[in-house]
């Protein structure tokens, strides 16, 4: 009965509309079924190179990329095709990336790690653990320099915490009281190895030593990541300084197409009960079931429509063309020097002075 | 024309740049109360402020990537390295995020960003403070690498760096800021990256060099001078981008070429320089080239071992010497 209660109240309790709740439900639907477009494509060789799926961390990007403003700046890792979507970036754009053909979101050079749309303020699509804190400080930096009221959020997976760029970002933003959020993504492995094999401390106390305020947040339960991040944006906005949020999920997925699900560093028992019991999509299901705002019907019709977006993503990447050979030497530069050489091979050079 | 100090020379060109443009910070250790390790932004935090002229924590890696965050979100930063011996921690940063950054967004994201500080060695600082660095930049598509050995030149190119929309590793030379020069007083004096400058004519063998290395060219020169041997001395300035046109015009005017570089000689800047001259320039040499580098070792610190291992005037006579079968 209490359960029942419970799941009735939730929306109010996080002070969130149904038809947002709705949203949510559809966003991570879209997530869900993307990544698994993405997975086939892979399998049979349509994309290359590493692709790390979101699958299992979908209220972890609905809930936290969804209630910021599209000036606010979203920069990530690499397991960063959902969020990129979340930020509004278009999910033609995010496969035809992963396909790497020319309507890509970087016209098929970034890949899977590196997705961009400087439009939607996605900051990308950074492939070495760590690196992207301290961009997403410096991108804090230019907010306050300016004068701007938008934020800078960053995500990282968890064994990002060990890196030095991780503490020195933090460090500085809290110098500087720089209006970023630091969010980690805590799905427990780093590849294949448990947090608690390579930390001493836990995951909560890594901001404290640096004097930034540190919160817990369940990851899995899209509402309550939803109603957290909204008024945790609202304070940074407002002048609260730097704010460190351990956001507790799980991967259902290994840490790339390559790896393995389960075997050498957890269990299928242990990915099992987590996907019975921690999946964001059956956990809001239930709880718009249960308030009576979601029929089974409803939902199935959602389901349909997302499916039906992710395989047309699939088809536009599949249509878009390859790059052209042209496209090879272009961007390498911003600016091509009247005088002298940029570039040193023999190959034909892209608007290269003589 | 006024005469200055490379040091001044510096200065005048970062507060003439901040004060044109208000998207331009300094960054780096003790840059603002300290008014620089060398002394390169004295006063700076006077005339702009703290919020455009920054003491940061001792984070290499850190301020380097928030420079790098700062250029993509439309900042032009300026991140000062005490020493480049230091920037080692911050190479991921530089190389993996700002070279490359334009490229794998496909263009979306201009990185206008300036790293700079001293490279190569001073006096008996051992191993890990004496080294040129300037290798490691130049590999990297996407880097710009800039390195003046006059007050003039300095001031001329660290405006175009700044300027510049790529990231460019502008690199001075420690033992060069108390070096007095004239600079022209020109209110808005630049000098374009990828222009090579003849620092010396002659017309019997070519010294070409870099940065701090052209006053040791200087030196041999006029020993050579008394000798009777007329050398061209060529200061590339830039080494990306590289003047190959003034390369390959010494190279056909003196036929014999001494390379000199501060740096060690494995994979280093000569070496890519020489390659460039037998493809483009094979038939006009008339003897191999040589390369005059720092001995291929850490640098030591006993005063006598340090000399012997740095490049001199005496290595590069020798070396001109043997490419005149003299």
């Amino acid at each position: 009965m209490a359960q029942k209660k419970k799941k009735k109240n939730a929306l109010l309790e996080h002070d969130i509309s149904e038809e947002l709740a709705l949203d949510l439900m559809r966003e991570m639907l879209l997530y869900r079924r993307f990544e698994e477009k993405a997975g086939e494509a892979y399998a049979i060789g349509k994309i290359g190179g590493f692709c790390h799926l979101h699958i299992g961390q979908e209220a972890a990007a609905a809930g936290s990329i969804k209630p910021l403003s599209r000036e606010d700046y979203v920069t990530s890792a690499y397991r960063e095709h959902t969020q990129a979507i979340a930020k509004g970036v278009n999910p033609n754009a995010v496969m035809a990336e992963l396909y790497g053909r020319s309507d890509g979101s970087s016209g098929g050079k970034g890949g899977s790690m590196h997705i961009f749309d400087a439009e939607c303020r996605f900051m990308g699509g950074h492939g070495i653990v760590g690196g992207q804190v301290p961009l997403a400080t410096g991108i804090a930096w230019k907010i306050k320099y300016r004068g701007e009221d938008s934020i800078s959020l960053v995500f990282m997976g968890d064994a990002a915490v060990n890196q030095g760029g991780f503490h020195e970002g933090l460090n500085m933003a809290a110098v500087w009281q720089l209006p970023c959020i630091y969010v980690v993504e805590n799905n427990e492995y780093g590849m294949g190895t448990a947090f608690d094999r390579v930390s001493k401390t836990e995951m909560a106390t890594k901001s404290a030593p640096h004097g930034v305020p540190a919160h817990v947040v369940d990851g899995q339960d899209v509402l309550a990541t939803y109603a957290f991040f909204r008024d945790l944006a609202d304070k940074v906005r407002e002048g609260a300084g730097p704010q460190y949020v351990d956001l507790q999920t799980y991967r259902f997925h290994g840490h790339s197409m390559s790896d393995p699900v389960s075997g050498t560093y957890r269990s299928v028992e242990e990915v099992e009960q987590a996907k019975d019991e921690r999946d964001p999509i059956a956990i809001l299901g239930a709880t718009l079931k249960g308030a009576g705002v979601l029929s089974q019907e409803a939902f199935e019709q959602m389901d349909v429509e997302a499916r039906q977006i992710a395989s047309d993503a699939a088809e536009f990447a599949d249509a878009s063309p390859l790059p052209a050979p042209e496209a090879l030497y272009k961007n390498v530069w911003a600016e091509i020097n009247p005088n002298g050489r940029l570039f040193f091979d023999g190959r034909p050079e892209q608007g290269e002075a003589s | 024309m006024a005469v200055m100090t490379y040091r001044e020379a510096l200065n005048a060109a970062l507060s003439e740049e901040m004060e044109r443009d208000p998207d331009v910070f300094l960054m780096g250790e003790e840059v603002a109360e300290y008014d620089g390790a060398y002394k390169v932004s004295k006063g700076l935090l006077d005339m702009f402020g703290s919020q455009r002229v920054v003491d940061s924590p001792i984070s290499e890696l850190g301020f380097t990537g928030l420079g790098v965050g700062a250029a993509m979100a439309g900042l032009r930063p300026v991140i000062e390295f005490m020493t480049f011996n230091f920037a080692f921690l911050a190479i991921d940063q530089v190389i993996n995020s700002a070279a490359k950054m334009h490229y794998m967004s496909e263009g979306q994201f201009p990185m206008p960003i300036v790293f700079r500080g001293p490279t190569g060695a001073a006096l008996q600082l051992s191993a890990q403070h004496s080294q040129a660095c300037e290798t490691y930049y130049s590999h990297a598509p996407g880097c710009k690498v800039v390195t003046p050995g006059t007050p003039a030149d300095a001031k001329g190119l660290l405006k175009a760096a700044i300027r510049d929309n790529d990231p460019v590793a502008f690199m001075e030379g420690e033992l060069l800021y108390n070096f007095k020069g004239e600079v022209p007083d020109d209110d808005d004096f630049v000098i374009p990256l990828g222009v090579a400058d003849l620092k010396h004519e002659g017309e019997d063998v070519s010294i070409i060099t870099h940065g701090k290395m052209i006053h040791v060219a200087l030196q041999a020169a006029q020993k050579l001078d008394k000798d009777g041997i007329k050398a061209d001395v060529l200061d590339l300035r830039t080494i990306r981008p590289l003047d190959m046109s003034a390369i390959l015009e010494t190279v056909r005017k003196t036929n014999r070429i001494v390379y000199l570089e501060e740096g060690w000689p494995y994979a280093g800047t000569g070496a890519q320089i020489v390659t460039m001259i037998q493809e483009e320039a094979f038939d006009h040499l008339d003897a191999p080239i040589i390369r005059v580098t720092q001995a291929d070792i850490p640098m030591p610190y006993a005063k006598n071992l340090e000399i012997l291992a740095k490049p001199s005037a005496d290595h590069v006579v020798k070396a001109v010497n043997k490419v005149l079968y003299r």
